[in-house]
């Protein structure tokens, strides 16, 4: 559970960090009337943005836990490590071009360029489907492989990790429609407040899908054993 | 406290207030079934929970029965002694207590409270109730499947909760998981909403330090049950897989009835983990709101400021971070590394420093105060005693040298019982007291309330305190009868029977409010606009019952803290939260 507590620590500090801005040594009970900058016309960020951040924060605590159930259960005795299919390499790759392409579309939305907004959202929805397909395809080279027991924890881990990092990607292809067909609809000369719309749509799908490669990547490095180290160091830590 | 403090004191005009694009339903259905507006929400969310909660007090009916009384009722086995069990303790913590506070009082309270219109996802926060509706009604399919409910405990362990021996193994199991997978979906989409809603939905003026303390509390809750729920969704979605397709995430290698099982490997201690991590930030997530809403009552019929409200705030946010480190001492006897014991009794005992705070500002609230014995009041009254009750045994319990001889016995029934049974159920009787007014506009009886405040908490006390000696004198709890054993004396049996009288006569009390709720409806005094005096921004709006949109035109602004009660000079021993500052001539 050492990964799951970091995390609801992070969180923590954030939430720390947040609430002392709030001026939560203020005497309430003193101070009476309005402040003239109590809140200001336009709020910082939107409701759809702080909504989505809370929604990361609590996928955050789903894939933290799933990674302290994976790294203890792999500290057991019995547990026999996977080959992992070479095709998870090409998919981390296109990952990673969706979460770049996305960025570009964040971009071009900035500077009002319509083209390369377009550009950006179908390449990283066609990458994003094709990390799908890599999945896939990594799940029938397993399935394929003889190894394959429904039994094995080590199998059973890897595609329920791998399912559950899959829908929130098909989640977030839903938005990513959407927003694509938003901004195939929306003309060149549409009004500033139209483009500032769609730039915060683009921007919403952009922090959802670098999150989403940071949960892969996280993922990767366990499932690559690349934390084999690390982990035995924190049990180290605490026995 | 006077008003002449330095801020400048503006009027505002009506433009300043940002207003929100407010969703208009266009026909009855929209209006009063599929609705997004938090109140009918609200109220949907509670008639539900209330509804499911009374099957589950039906069943801790039966329970007593058996337990009172063995072998007077002929369908009561085993089997279905344990399914009641389960399905009572389900039901009653995530069902009834989790969805009333949180998706019931939070709904109805955030928006009115902060001088918001609306939740901000109206949609989704309306999705949030149906597919609650939907976990409930899945959970109670469960009743009708092959086999019955799960007979697994509301703890699920496994490897038990899905053998063939355990009553439920076939469907029941099944149904119980996914209706709980359902529930967090649901309750994420309402919780992602009520935290967004206090985060941004404020009027102006309304500081996070001048939000009334429910709210605090609501919101408190609702970010540990963000984060404490993905826990128990992993361990459903993980047994479900053991159970239906054979992977052994949490299923070790197994003889059952004399078979070897082809589960091979898995970790039952894995599922407590993820069980525990859920399920100790779960006690306060039901113990939050009530603190809050405890908070909000003893000051308003008390008429005096809440003592220590920054201390009260600081408290609930240190309550809800210490929860998580605390898990593992429900697993004191799954055993574990004595350093780990030895942090985790410690981290429990810390819990009670916070705590205690609230629970001393509470009586100091009261010193002194202009009490009045109103039926929220004498609710509020027994809350803090009964939490106090529970909350002591819980110092017992969270040592494990205490623990280990006490587990599993009917004492840990008994403080549970107290601390996140009764304890919040007070402050969800006393909260309904307070609110009905203002969500009807008719007064609930005062005499039907009286006759079932005594009733339930004279009953309380008689249920609760006698198991507690049950417990000491080593009943262990999950029987269903006890047979003939050595070291339990005969004494117990006539105890049982006792507690299971009364806990019939407390039953019945509870049908008294729930016709007081009915009656009051049409037949209750009307309650005017304000029926308590009281400050904060709920009590303030055009109409009683609110209407659509809450506020008429304007949105209100927030001027002064929520707890301006007594305040000498003034005109009213109370001044609400909309009331502007009376400038300075001098």
């Amino acid at each position: 559970m050492v990964v799951t507590v970091i995390f609801i620590a992070l969180i923590a500090i954030l939430a720390g960090w947040w609430l002392s801005r709030q001026g939560l040594t203020a005497k309430p009970w003193l101070e009476v009337g309005v402040s003239g900058d109590a809140r200001g016309a336009e709020p910082s960020v939107r409701p759809t943005g702080i909504g989505l951040g809370a929604f990361l924060v609590v996928a955050g605590s789903l894939f933290s836990l799933l990674v302290s159930a994976y790294s203890m259960r792999k500290g057991m005795a019995d547990w026999q490590s996977l080959p992992m299919p070479t095709v998870l390499w090409f998919s981390t790759g296109l990952l990673i071009m969706s979460s770049v392409s996305l960025q570009t579309a964040v971009i071009a939305a900035r500077r009002g360029e319509h083209d390369a907004i377009r550009f950006g959202l179908f390449a990283a929805g066609a990458a994003s489907f094709g990390f799908l397909a890599g999945q896939l395809l990594a799940w029938r080279e397993l399935a394929a492989s003889g190894r394959f027991t429904a039994a094995d924890p080590s199998i059973a881990f890897f595609y329920l990790l791998t399912a559950l990092h899959g829908l929130h990607v098909l989640g977030g292809l839903v938005a990513l429609c959407r927003t694509t067909i938003k901004a195939v609809v929306l003309s060149a000369a549409c009004t500033p407040r139209a483009l500032g719309a769609l730039a915060r749509s683009v921007k919403l799908c952009a922090v959802y899908w670098h999150f989403l490669l940071l949960v892969w990547l996280v993922l990767f490095s366990f499932l690559m054993r690349w934390t084999d180290d690390l982990v035995a160091f924190c049990r180290g830590l605490l026995t | 406290m006077t008003d002449d403090t330095s801020n400048v004191i503006q009027s505002l005009s009506v433009a300043e207030v940002a207003d929100v694009e407010l969703y208009h339903p266009k026909s009855w259905i929209t209006k009063y079934v599929f609705s997004q507006d938090a109140k009918i929400i609200a109220i949907q969310y509670s008639i539900t929970a209330l509804s499911i909660g009374l099957v589950a007090l039906v069943m801790s009916w039966l329970m007593r029965l058996q337990l009172g009384f063995p072998g007077l009722l002929s369908f009561i086995d085993a089997d279905s002694y344990y399914q009641f069990m389960t399905m009572h303790g389900m039901i009653m913590v995530i069902y009834l207590l989790t969805a009333l506070f949180l998706g019931g009082f939070g709904n109805y309270l955030i928006p009115l409270m902060l001088g918001a219109r609306d939740m901000v996802f109206p949609y989704v926060n309306m999705l949030s109730y149906w597919v609650y509706l939907l976990a409930v009604l899945v959970l109670v399919a469960s009743f009708f499947v092959p086999g019955g409910p799960t007979g697994a405990g509301w703890t699920l362990y496994p490897p038990q909760a899905i053998l063939a021996t355990t009553p439920g193994k076939q469907w029941g199991i099944i149904v119980m998981l996914v209706s709980l997978m359902l529930f967090i979906v649901g309750f994420t989409m309402g919780g992602l909403n009520y935290v967004v809603t206090v985060l941004q939905g404020r009027t102006r003026g309304m500081t996070l330090l001048r939000m009334p303390l429910t709210v605090w509390g609501i919101f408190t809750a609702t970010v540990l049950a963000l984060l404490a729920f993905p826990a128990l969704f992993v361990g459903s979605v993980m047994m479900l897989l053991d159970r239906v397709i054979g992977t052994s995430f949490f299923m070790p290698a197994i003889v059952s009835m004399g078979e070897q099982l082809p589960y091979g490997g898995g970790s039952p201690i894995l599922f407590q983990h993820l069980f525990w991590f859920f399920g100790h930030p779960e006690v306060y997530i039901v113990a939050l709101p009530a603190f809050g809403i405890i908070s909000d009552l003893i000051s308003t019929h008390a008429r005096k400021n809440i003592f220590g409200y920054r201390m009260m705030v600081w408290a609930l946010v240190a309550i809800g971070a210490l929860s998580f480190l605390v898990w593992a001492h429900h697993m004191y006897v799954s055993g574990m590394h004595p350093a780990f014991g030895y942090f985790f009794a410690t981290t429990t005992l810390i819990i009670a420093i916070p705590t205690a705070i609230k629970v001393y500002n509470w009586v100091l609230t009261l010193w002194r105060g202009d009490i009045h014995l109103t039926v929220p009041m004498l609710y509020a009254l027994a809350f803090i005693v009964t939490f106090v009750n529970g909350g002591l045994t819980g110092l017992f319990l969270g040592n494990v040298v205490v623990d280990v001889p006490l587990s599993d016995t009917m004492f840990v029934v008994a403080h549970f019982h107290m601390v996140m049974g009764i304890a919040p159920i007070f402050a969800i009787f006393g909260g309904i007291y307070h609110w009905y007014p203002k969500v009807t506009g008719r007064l609930l009886s005062d005499t039907l309330g009286k006759l079932h405040f005594w009733v339930t908490f004279l009953g309380a006390y008689a249920i609760f305190f006698p198991l507690h000696y049950v417990g000491l004198m080593g009943v262990p709890r999950r029987y269903y009868e006890m047979g003939e054993m050595a070291f339990v004396p005969p004494s117990t049996a006539t105890l049982n029977a006792f507690i299971t009288v009364v806990a019939l006569i407390v039953g019945a009390a509870q049908l008294v409010f729930v016709f007081n709720l009915v009656r009051s409806l049409r037949r209750g005094r009307p309650a005017g606009g304000n029926p308590w005096g009281a400050t904060t921004l709920e009590w303030q709006t055009p109409q009683t019952p609110p209407g659509h949109g809450n506020w008429g035109k304007t949105l209100p602004v927030a001027y002064r803290w929520a707890y301006d009660y007594s305040v000498p000079g003034a005109a009213q021993d109370f001044l609400p939260q909309n009331q502007p500052p009376v400038p300075r001539t001098a």
